[in-house]
Parts: C-alpha cells; sequence; structure tokens
C-alpha cells in the first residue's frame, strides 16, 4: 500500500458512531449519501473543510458505540485516507480492515499531532510524519494475518481469494 | 494455562485443545443475525462473493426491527431487499412485521440460542446472548456476509475481566443499575477488546432477565461479549424455549484474567447515566432536580416481561405528569401478548402512556419519540451519546424501568422509592 497524506481533522476520547452517521441517516446506505453526513453530529463543518486525502487524528476509543459499517464508509467515501487514534472501539477496527479503510494505532501521535497539521503516513513502514512540526512516530503495525486481509483488499476479496 | 468459559467455546468451534489471549482464530457459527439497517448492506457485500447462496438456512437469522413498520419509503426498500433475500434463501428464520421483535429480546425467546453457541450479529448487542452461557459477539455487515456465506468468522481470542458479584440486590435495584454501575466504574472503554465475564454467589440473585440486560450492555464498556455461568435457572429458560442440547461450558481454576472486581449487589442503588456518556453514572441520590420531557421504556436492553412489569406496577394507578410523554414498548410480540394477557397494557393507558408495537424506534432516533432541541429524556435504552435520539442539543439519562416509571409520573428523574 502506498502513503496517505493531507491535513488533519483533530478530535478526543469517544468519538462514537451515532456522531460520525446519525442513525436517523441509516435508512440510505449509499456511500456518497452517508458521505454527505460524515460526522455531523460532531462538527458540522467537517464535509465543507474535507478533502480527498485528508486524515483524522483522535485519542482513546474512536469508533465506540454501534455496529454500523456505514460509519467507516461514510469516512472513507468522504475522502479520508487514514485513521490514526491511540485505541479504536472493537468492532470499528474490524470493520474499517473489512471495508479497507486504513487505520493505525498510536497513543504517541495521537497525543501530539494538532488539528490542521499536514500529517502523511507510510502503511507499509508504520512511520507516521507529522509535516508541519517535523515529529515521527511509529504506529502499531497489523499482525500477518490482518495484514493478509488488508492486502487482499478486504475480506470479500481475501474470501474470493480462497 | 486454564482458559476463560469464553476461551473454552471459541477453541471448541475452532477445532483446537487450547487456544489463548491475542491468538487469531477461526471458528465455526451456530448463527449470524442481522437486521434492517445491517442486513442490506451485507447482502451487497454477499454479491460480490464468489458463493451460491448461504451455508446453512436454519443457521441466520434475519430479523427487521429498526425502522419497522417501515417509518418511510426508504427503510421499506430496505425490509424488501432483506425480505426477498430471505426468500431467495429460503431463510427458516426471518421474522416479518407480526412475528418480528426486537432482534436480542427475540432470538432467545425464539430458542434460538443454547449454551456453547458461537454467534455473530451485524448489531452491536449481539453481546447480549452471553446471559445463556453463549458466546455471542457484535460485527460488521461484512463479517455479517462472510459468515452467512462460509459459516465461519475470524476472531482475535480476548482475554477477560472477571466480576464477582455476591449478596443480594435491594428491591428497585435490577440488572440495568449493576450494569451501569459496573460501566461507571470501568468506563465506556474499561473492558476494550476484552470478555467481561460474570460470576459468583450474587449471579443467582440475577433473574434471566436481568442477566440479558448486563450482557446487553457489555459494548458499553467495550466489551467483546458478556458472559454468565449456566446454573439451573439458565437451563430451565433454555429448556423452556429450545429443543437443542445445550453445552456447558466453565472456565478453568486457573484460568488468567486480566483485571477481578468484587460487587456487592446489596450495595448498590438504581443508578442513572447522565448526558453523554453511559460511564456518567450517578446512584439516585446524587441526581438532583432534573426536569424532563420524554420517558421511554423499552428497547434491547429493558423491554422485557420483568421491565414491563415493574413499570406498570409503578405506574398503576397514577398518571404520567403533565407535560411528559411516556412511550412503552414491549420487545417482542410475546411481550407485547403478555402484557395484554397481565393486563398491563390497560395500566399504561390509564396511566396516559402510549403503548407501540415491538421496534427499535426511538433508542436510535428513528422514529416513534424522536427529541427536538433542550429536550430531556429518561429512557431504558443502552445509549446516551449525542444525539442518539434526535436533535444534538437533546438529553439521553440511562435508567431502569422502576426509575423512568416513577420519573414520567413526577415529571423529574425520581427515586421509584419516594412513588
Ligand atoms: S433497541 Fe436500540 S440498541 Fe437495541 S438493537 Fe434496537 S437500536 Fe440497537
Amino acid at each position: 500500500m502506498e502513503k496517505a497524506q493531507g491535513k488533519v481533522f483533530k478530535y478526543g476520547d469517544n468519538v462514537d458512531t451515532d456522531v460520525i452517521i446519525p442513525a436517523r441517516y441509516l435508512n440510505s446506505s449509499d456511500p456518497a449519501e452517508l458521505a454527505t453526513h460524515c460526522m455531523e453530529d460532531i462538527d458540522k463543518s467537517f464535509v465543507d473543510r474535507v478533502s480527498k486525502g485528508d486524515i483524522i487524528v483522535a485519542t482513546k476509543n474512536f469508533g465506540c458505540g454501534s455496529s454500523r459499517e456505514h460509519a467507516p464508509i461514510a469516512i472513507k467515501a468522504a475522502g479520508v485516507s487514514c485513521v490514526i487514534a491511540e485505541t479504536f472501539a472493537r468492532i470499528f477496527y474490524r470493520n474499517a480492515i473489512n471495508i479497507g479503510l486504513p487505520i493505525i494505532e498510536c497513543a504517541e501521535a495521537s497525543e501530539a499531532i494538532k488539528d490542521g497539521d499536514e500529517v502523511s503516513v507510510d502503511f507499509d513502514s508504520g512511520i507516521i510524519t507529522d509535516i508541519t512540526t517535523g515529529e515521527t512516530f511509529k504506529g502499531q503495525a497489523f499482525p500477518p494475518f490482518m495484514q493478509g486481509l488488508i492486502d487482499a483488499g478486504g475480506l470479500v476479496n481475501y474470501i474470493n481469494n480462497r | 494455562m486454564g482458559m476463560t468459559m469464553t476461551q473454552k467455546i471459541l477453541a471448541a468451534h475452532a477445532h483446537l485443545d487450547a487456544v489463548a489471549a491475542g491468538d487469531l482464530i477461526e471458528a465455526d457459527l451456530d448463527l449470524v443475525l442481522g437486521n434492517d439497517i445491517t442486513s442490506p448492506v451485507a447482502i451487497k457485500e454477499m454479491d460480490k462473493m464468489q458463493v451460491d447462496g448461504v451455508f446453512d438456512k436454519d443457521k441466520i437469522a434475519l430479523v427487521p426491527d429498526h425502522f419497522v413498520p417501515n417509518k418511510d419509503i426508504k427503510s421499506a426498500e430496505h425490509c424488501k431487499c432483506v425480505r426477498e433475500f430471505a426468500k431467495k434463501n429460503n431463510i427458516t428464520n426471518y421474522f416479518e412485521v407480526g412475528q418480528m421483535g426486537i432482534e436480542h429480546a427475540l432470538l432467545p425467546e425464539k430458542g434460538l440460542i443454547v449454551a456453547g453457541d458461537v454467534i455473530i450479529g451485524a448489531d452491536s448487542h449481539t453481546c447480549t446472548y452471553g446471559a445463556l452461557g453463549a458466546f455471542s459477539t457484535g460485527v460488521g455487515s461484512t463479517d455479517m456476509a462472510a459468515g452467512m456465506a462460509t459459516g465461519k468468522a475470524w476472531f482475535k481470542v480476548p482475554g477477560a475481566i472477571r466480576f464477582n458479584l455476591k449478596g443480594r440486590k435491594a428491591p428497585y435495584v435490577s440488572g440495568k443499575d449493576v450494569i451501569l454501575h459496573i460501566i461507571g466504574m470501568i468506563g465506556v472503554d474499561g473492558a476494550l477488546y476484552k470478555s467481561m465475564e460474570f460470576t459468583g454467589d450474587g449471579v443467582a440473585d440475577l433473574t434471566m432477565d436481568d442477566r440479558f440486560t448486563i450482557a446487553n450492555m457489555a459494548i458499553e464498556a467495550g466489551g467483546k461479549n458478556g458472559i454468565f455461568p449456566v446454573d439451573d435457572k439458565a437451563m430451565a429458560y433454555i429448556k423452556e424455549h429450545s429443543d437443542r442440547t445445550p453445552v456447558v461450558y466453565e472456565a478453568d481454576p486457573d484460568a488468567v484474567y486480566d483485571a477481578e472486581y468484587d460487587i456487592d449487589l446489596s450495595s448498590l442503588r438504581p443508578t442513572v447515566a447522565f448526558p453523554h456518556l453511559p460511564e456518567n453514572t450517578r446512584t439516585i441520590d446524587e441526581v438532583g432536580e432534573v426536569k424532563i420531557d420524554q420517558v421511554v421504556i423499552g428497547s434491547c436492553t429493558n423491554g422485557r416481561m420483568d421491565d414491563m412489569r415493574i413499570a406498570a406496577d409503578i405506574l398503576r394507578g397514577r398518571k404520567v405528569a403533565d407535560g411528559v410523554r411516556c412511550i412503552v414498548i414491549p420487545a417482542t410480540q410475546q411481550i407485547y401478548l403478555d402484557c395484554i394477557k397481565e393486563g398491563l397494557l390497560t395500566d399504561f393507558v390509564e396511566a396516559g402512556a402510549v403503548v407501540s408495537t415491538p421496534t427499535c424506534g426511538p433508542c436510535l432516533g428513528g422514529y416513534m419519540g424522536v427529541m427536538a432541541a433542550g429536550e430531556r429524556c429518561v429512557s431504558t435504552t443502552n445509549r446516551n451519546f449525542v444525539g442518539r435520539m434526535g436533535h444534538v442539543e437533546s438529553e439521553v439519562y440511562l435508567a431502569s424501568p422502576a426509575v423512568a416509571a416513577a420519573s414520567a409520573i413526577t415529571g423529574y428523574i425520581s427515586s421509584p422509592e419516594s412513588i
């Protein structure tokens, strides 16, 4: 996988799936439509400001709450290239891997990186670089099994390849 | 090294003698669940997989419950998609309006779960079935699709936290208060990636409905699953509802736990979670004066018979306060019917509450009780995130059915003891 690079949208602890994509929009499963409501209940201006390649950085337990795959789908369809957090809620973690939204756990990066910073992520090495400050961080690498899922392009392809 | 109850179930379903926390395994599934929000996404994903049909038409449960009876055209289209998929694949356990209930109340009631099962559901509260000594956990739609296609799922074997329950609950303290107390203690990520295993003499003091409520909210502490030992009460429940043979697993005496907590049930008080996180708990003695606009009694957490009975006991012969909307939602058709037979619907309606057919409805801000800016709701549901039940400036206070019913009468968050 290549690199991701973009400007950072920074959030705090426990960003839940209800603010990532409110349930009132779950009567749609169209990624493009979901993207137009992404982060609406935590950051109304997100969809207007986000551009392709941008990166979300949050602290603890990102994606907690419901199992809705609509959450990582909305984030991916909004153009976000990577989510960095100290920890992810487990269903969100699974879903992101299964649909091919790159995510990285890194406590140091999640603490140091600020809103609006320009950041790049090298997925092969797990190295996160804050271009604005010049700092670099080493993200948590995936175990080989999960790397296999990601390399296959998600769970659907993984199953088809067997 | 000894295994926890969860690890033993997972090892058996992965055909391994032993597993340890952190192992990545592939396990056989006894049941795969989806609802009207998550199944359409799963069905689309399954279409992309090179498989012909589902792995076993008897081991898939499809329950449209979130936006049914359909709230709008889009919901109707989603339900139609699920209905047609069920028909095409001859799915035995598809539950149409009229048979359906909120999935996590319905599946145990229909006997689809027995002790020792491994279940995945594309709904985060799938962890509810741990009350019956099964391993069950919420997943996303793609996992559901893969589960329906192959009958298998990958898992990272979780470590566990053990909760030793002892003593007996005081009157008006229920399973809801136990789990809110625990979430308040360990936080919304206190059990992240882990099993929550409940043990101890205190388990005997919990009804099955209490246990469903507790296991249901394991996810609100970040847990992968919540699980109870299979005692006589659990066995009686399983026998009453299912013809299948349960398999009982017990944790090894030398099983390793990442943490252990002792909880004296007799010391617990009715507990309320303040906005906007389930961990913001206060006992009823600490809530102060909180005026409310709406009460919801229902959901996969507290829409069962115990919940209906305690709410009716409190509302019977009293009136819902002026300016308060009280919405009662029995979780399944059977519970609805039992409420009719016991006369509870009369109690609710005479008190000035409305009673709905089974639906998730207001729990996720879907319909049937969506809130406006500045409004406050005492709800027996499980999440009080920003915007969960409507406008981002509305507030949800999570509580037991007893506290919710008492609050409906006074118009303020109130203790049932004060009624
Ligand atoms: S009642 Fe609420 S929490 Fe339970 S399944 Fe329905 S929406 Fe989810």
